[in-house]
């Protein structure tokens, strides 16, 4: 039997901690909203700005379930529905003009969702297992197999699981951590409600 | 050449997303890369592609910028000596 730990949820300019609101925030604009949050957090971290809004959210999302966290062996278990289509449109139209043709190398190295596993990985030292999962939704079944699969083998000693949602300005972030104790029993209904 | 300088510095600091640098933390001779600015790999590819979009200069060797790149003094220089677009 597992349990889930801590649980984030980020969405609309505010910041839910195991269910309690911890930033409330009134600007509507994802860019503003996501900086202003770092800004808080005692841990500098520069590269953040150079990221994209997807490895933004995950970075930040991350960020407040591992701060007090000591363990590295957790497994990144991440999901949306667009993978890293928010940056790959910005790429594609950089290269949509012959006559101004002229792609960004830092654009173009976040076209793949699973850097946000990395972005994570490298700002923690986690050298664990990993996988970015792309679905219509959360799979809420799958993901709690799985998750009681490498920790059930030895395979994480945790799993950060999450749903990481950036496209056109919306965005959506829900992470838990799951371990061996906790504040709430790591099931199917637990984890709807999670992600919901 | 100061104003080239101060222009220079200015679109560094968009086009990296340097956000907590500004204009006048950056001197003309601090090295861009290592202990400088400490700016990595992608950010010299990033160098690269605004040396051509803004100034028309291509360069064919990324070698090239190894010297170009030391510096904010340097890096106006060869500019100033190269720039196809005003």
């Amino acid at each position: 039997m597992y349990s889930v730990s801590k649980y984030i949820h980020i969405e609309n300019g505010s910041i839910f901690e195991n269910g309690k609101q911890i930033v409330d925030s009134n600007t509507t604009d994802f860019s503003e909203f996501i900086k202003q949050v770092y800004r808080n957090f005692e841990h500098i971290y520069p590269k953040f700005y150079k990221m994209d809004d997807l490895c933004k959210l995950a970075y930040i999302a991350s960020e407040l379930v591992l701060k007090d966290e000591t363990e590295k062996d957790i497994a990144l278990l991440f999901s949306n529905n667009e993978g890293s289509l928010d940056t790959d449109y910005k790429h594609q139209q950089s290269i949509q003009n012959n006559d101004a043709y002229f792609p960004s190398p830092a654009v173009f190295v976040y076209t793949l969702p699973n850097i946000a596993i990395g972005e994570v990985s490298i700002r923690h030292q986690l050298k664990s297992e990993s996988a970015f999962f792309i679905a219509s939704e959360y799979q809420t079944d799958y993901m709690h197999q799985y998750t009681e699969h490498l920790l059930r083998t030895n395979k994480a000693k945790k799993v950060l699981c999450g749903w990481v949602h950036c496209l056109n300005g919306a965005y959506k972030a829900c992470f838990y951590l799951v371990e061996t104790n906790g504040i709430l029993e790591h099931n199917n209904q637990n984890i709807k409600q999670i992600t919901k | 050449m100061e104003a080239l300088k101060k222009e220079l510095k200015e679109r560094i600091i968009n086009v990296l997303n340097l956000e907590d640098i500004t204009v006048d933390d950056i001197q003309d001779t601090d090295a861009l890369f290592g202990d400088g600015l400490g700016l990595d790999s992608i950010d010299a590819l990033e160098l690269i592609v605004l040396l051509d979009k803004e100034y028309g200069i291509k360069l064919a060797d990324p070698k090239q910028g190894k010297e170009i790149f030391q510096s904010i003094e340097t890096m106006a220089q060869y500019i100033a000596q190269n720039r196809t677009k005003l």
